[in-house]
This record gives C-alpha cells, structure tokens and sequence, in this order.
C-alpha cells in the first residue's frame, strides 16, 4: 500500500439481534400500558378539557387568553429567571468564599452550603416560608405595598414579577429557590475555581496582578469554561425544582396542574401536558447551554 | 566579577527560616545578591533551592529572617507586594501562561494591571520583549498551541514586560524536551550578558559555567557552599557538594 493512499474505511456496526430484542421490549411496554389504560381502566381521553386551561376564548371580549396552566408556565419562567440570577451571584459569592484564606468567610460559606444540601428541600422551604418569610417581609413592609401602587401597578412590573397582589408570595418562592440552588452552585463555583493549577495563580501574582485581578483575569475565564456543563446542569435541575414552590401555594405550573386536575377530573391528560411543557422547557434550555458550550470550547480550542 | 561594592545589594537574605508544618524547609540562609550579579543555585531535589527563591517575591512565605529587595523590606502579608514583584521577575519550571489569553495579551496583562500602562504602550512593549526572545510571530497565538520551548520563551518575556530589576529562575529547563533546551539557554544566556541581576535555580551545568558570578549550593535547606564556577566544579569544598557534583556529572 503507499504512503499516498486513502485510510480503509471504518468498519460498520450492524444492529445486533439483541438491539433488535430491546426495540421490542420497550414498544412491547408502550403498548401494553395503552391497552391497560384504554381497555382495562376504559379510560376516556378528554384532551380538550384540559387544553381549554392553557388557553380559552373570553366570550365577553371575543378573543383568546392565557388560561391557568399558560399563567403558571409564565410564573415558573419568571421564577426558574429571577431564581438563576439570584442563584448563581449567591454561588459565585460564596464558591468564592470557599476558597478564601479568610477563616470567618470560609467558616460562613461552608455552613450555607452544608446546611441546604443536608436537610430536604421540602422541609427547608417549609423553614424559610413559615419562619422567615412570615417575619422578615412584614419587617421590611414588602406586604404594605399596595397592589395599586403604580409603581408596581404597571405592565413592565408585572410581565417581570407576575400579578402585583401575589408579589410577597411570589419573592418568597424566588427566594427560597435561589437559597436552595446558590449552594450547589456554590459547590459547582468552588471546584471550577480550585481546579484552575496552583501555578496560575502563583504566575498571575508573580507579574503583579492583585488578588481580585488574578481572580477576575486569569481564575474565573478558565473557571466558567470548566464549569460550565455542571452549571447548565444546575440550571435545569432549578426548573425541575421550582415545582416543589408549588407546597407553599405559589402559583406556578405545578401548583396549577393539582388545581386543574382536581377541577377537570382529567388526571391524565394534565400531567401528561404539563410534564411534557416541563421537558420542552428543559430540553430547550440543555440544548442552548450545549450550543454555548461548544462555543466556548471553540474560543479556546 | 564586576559587583560594585559601593552600592547596596539588590537583594539581601539575612537569616531566612521557612517550615512547611513542622518540616523545616530553610535554615538560616544568607545570601546578597549585587547589582548585574549572575548567582546559579544548585542542589538535590528537596534541598530548599525553589523554596528560597520563591520567598523573594513572596509566593512563599517565611517566618523569620528578612529578606530586602531593592531597598524595600519583603514581608509575609505586606500590602504593596504588587510594587515589589514589579522589581522581581519570575520564570516557572511549567511556564504557568494564561491558556485563555493570546500570546501578546499574556504580556500586557502585568503592565496594564500593575502601572496602569495604556494598553497600545503595553502591546508595543509586549512585541519588543517577543522580538527579543525570538518569537513575534507567535503574538497572535494561543500559549497551548506553542511547543514548550517557545511557550517558555514567551513566559520570559512576559516577565521582562515589567522591566523588572532582577530576574528570578526555577528549573527553567526542566520541563523541556532536551531539543528545546539550548532555544530557551540561548536566550538566558543574552539576557545576562545584557547585564540582568539573575538568580536561578538550575542543573545546566554548562550554563553555570558560563554565566554565574557565584554558585551557591544548598542541601537539606542550607546554604552548604557558595563559590566561584570553576573552584566549585574542580575543587567543591565539601562532601556534599562533591556526592552531588559526582552523582550528576558522573556518568
């Protein structure tokens, strides 16, 4: 053969018996739970019940509008939104911390973080909404700001924090996820920032670049790149865990979906919608943080 | 040698002490280093040579003992570190560039942030410092992409941005394939016949040979001998000094 001559070609890798078994197993199990549910429970598909809660016609105005279930998607937006920002300053601030020489902050940031991520979440939010949120908020008189109040009585407020009468609710939740997700991303922060090699920072302080600037220039750039997968990661598990905001009664999707359910009797139907807006969600989200990723990954080859 | 005795040293050690835990890494080492001075500082791994340098520009912090650099004493914590590593430039056994950063931006970076240069003065000193270490054509460049000789040159020359008063060496060589030694000496070499203060931690011995004023050889975190080149390598005073010299030229 010469030197010249193209590569053989790659050898091909036939579907197996055994692949073709397992295609079987699962559309086996498809079918299956369709007949158990169509022809043993005789369940009755209703799915335009349910569609008339994302979106029905108001017969006095003659036009379409967003129903319950389009009202808590754009609630869980607004949160998984609010709650990201807020979550990632919280981690960015304490991953930082972490790793500070400092013993008060490291002592401060390491207890946030073993605090949230040892006690369910379920059981923190009940913590926070029924201990400090029914405290702190009247302290700081966010409940005596009136729904009429035009400063928040105005469609840019409430396309950004929802209906004005639910805000004290609505910033408990947001601030409860935040709490909850700032410290996995504190974690996530923490490693991005210790796997940068020691000799960063030792050539960064050797040229005579001060803490804060070895940190903004030479630590964090490499840092995001390295975190972020774990960080998109993050973000789609908050939206997934926005739903349990659902307990202390904010109106997000969730929250809705037990209300239409129960109203519409439609259990199915509901679930399957709103778990299927859920993933177009998510998805969403996972496919665009691995378009980010990929060019990131290409800026610095 | 061509010390001049009148002015005061540029950097002065005197009774440096340095434990890691309860390991003692240093030892009483006194060491001044003239203006213009070449000082070549050998011994077995372990033996506290990267340690001591380090403690000059504080990456290191020592405990006892002051350590005096361009007139300014060096302390464990001081606030305007910045303005001293300014005076001390320092070269890795692993090169530590910024992988994120162009070639050129590696060495503007110091400038901008340490004086506040303005950034087009920064880029026109960076491209200097390249030609001078032979690779400007590399500016554009991203650090990874280079071999290790020429990523090595270029961390000299981020460190020269600076104009520093001293240069600082570990290992420089170390890390090198053997192929891209000389490129990196080569450059060393023009450096201290240009008339940089150099202290540096190496095993090329040829290269002691030529440059050094002094050879300072420590062991186990002491300065063990401090002689000329040729009286250290014919003649090493101590026992320690010739196992060494034997165990690395000896084959």
């Amino acid at each position: 053969m010469d030197r010249n001559s193209p590569p053989p070609p790659a050898a091909k890798k036939p579907l197996k018996a055994v692949d073709y078994f397992l295609y079987a197993l699962v559309a086996g199990f498809i079918f299956y739970a369709i007949y158990r549910v169509n022809d043993v429970l005789v369940y009755h598909w209703n799915w335009s019940r349910v569609f008339g809660f994302v979106i029905r016609f108001d017969e006095e105005t003659q036009s379409w509008v967003s129903n319950l279930l389009l009202q808590g998607l754009a609630t869980t937006i607004r949160l998984a939104v609010w709650s990201t920002i807020f979550a990632t300053l919280v981690g960015v601030v304490m991953g930082y911390w972490r790793t500070c020489e400092n013993l008060t902050l490291r002592i401060i940031s390491r207890c946030y973080v073993e605090l949230i991520r040892n006690i369910p979440p379920v059981v923190f939010i009940f913590i926070f909404y029924f201990f400090v949120a029914s405290q702190i908020f009247p302290a700081m008189c966010i409940d005596n700001i009136s729904s009429k109040d035009p400063l928040v009585n105005n469609p840019v407020f409430t396309f950004m924090f929802g209906d004005p009468k639910l805000l004290s609710n609505f910033l408990a939740g947001m601030i409860c996820l935040s709490l909850f997700e700032g410290a996995y991303i504190t974690e996530i922060v923490r490693a991005g920032i210790q796997s940068t090699p020691k000799g960063q920072w030792e050539a960064a302080r050797a040229i005579g670049l001060s803490h804060l600037n070895v940190l903004r220039d030479v630590i964090l750039p490499q840092a995001i790149r390295k975190i972020l997968p774990p960080l998109a990661g993050q973000f789609i598990t908050l939206i997934k865990d926005s739903a349990i905001i659902s307990l202390i009664s904010i109106q997000e999707l969730t929250f809705v979906a037990t209300e239409v359910a129960a109203t519409t009797t439609r259990v199915f139907e509901t679930w399957i919608l709103v778990g299927a807006i859920y993933f177009v969600l998510c998805y969403s989200f996972a496919v665009l943080f691995a378009h980010l990723e990929k060019l990131a990954r290409r800026s610095h080859r | 040698m061509t010390h001049n005795h009148s002015a005061p040293p540029l950097v002065e050690i005197t009774g440096l002490c340095k434990w890691f835990g309860d390991f003692s890494a240093l030892y009483d080492i006194n060491l001044s280093v003239a203006t213009g001075e070449k000082v070549v500082v050998c011994g077995p791994s372990g033996s506290g040579k990267s340690t001591m340098i380090r403690c000059i520009n504080q990456l290191e912090q020592h405990q006892a003992g002051t350590i005096m650099v361009a007139g300014r004493e060096v302390t464990p914590g001081m606030k305007k570190i910045e303005e001293v590593r300014r005076d001390v430039g320092m070269v890795f056994q692993s090169f530590n560039l910024f992988p994120h950063m162009t070639v050129v931006d590696n060495l503007t970076i110091g400038p901008i942030r340490n004086m506040g240069m303005p950034r087009a003065e920064a880029t026109e000193r960076a491209m200097q410092q390249l030609e001078r270490v032979k690779i400007a054509e590399q500016a554009h460049k991203y650090p990874p992409q280079l071999s290790g000789g020429q990523q090595q040159r270029v961390a000299i020359a981020r460190s020269l941005c600076l104009k520093p008063k001293i240069m600082l060496f570990d290992e420089p060589t170390s890390a090198l394939d053997p192929e891209m030694i000389a490129g990196v000496l080569d450059v060393m070499i023009e450096l201290a016949e240009e008339g940089m203060t150099m202290i540096c931690v190496t095993h090329e011995m040829g290269f002691a040979r030529r440059v050094a004023d002094r050879i300072v050889f420590m062991d186990m975190g002491e300065i063990v001998e401090v002689a000329e080149p040729e009286i250290f390598f014919n003649s090493p005073q101590t026992d320690r000094a010739k196992l060494f010299l034997s165990q690395i030229l000896g084959h």
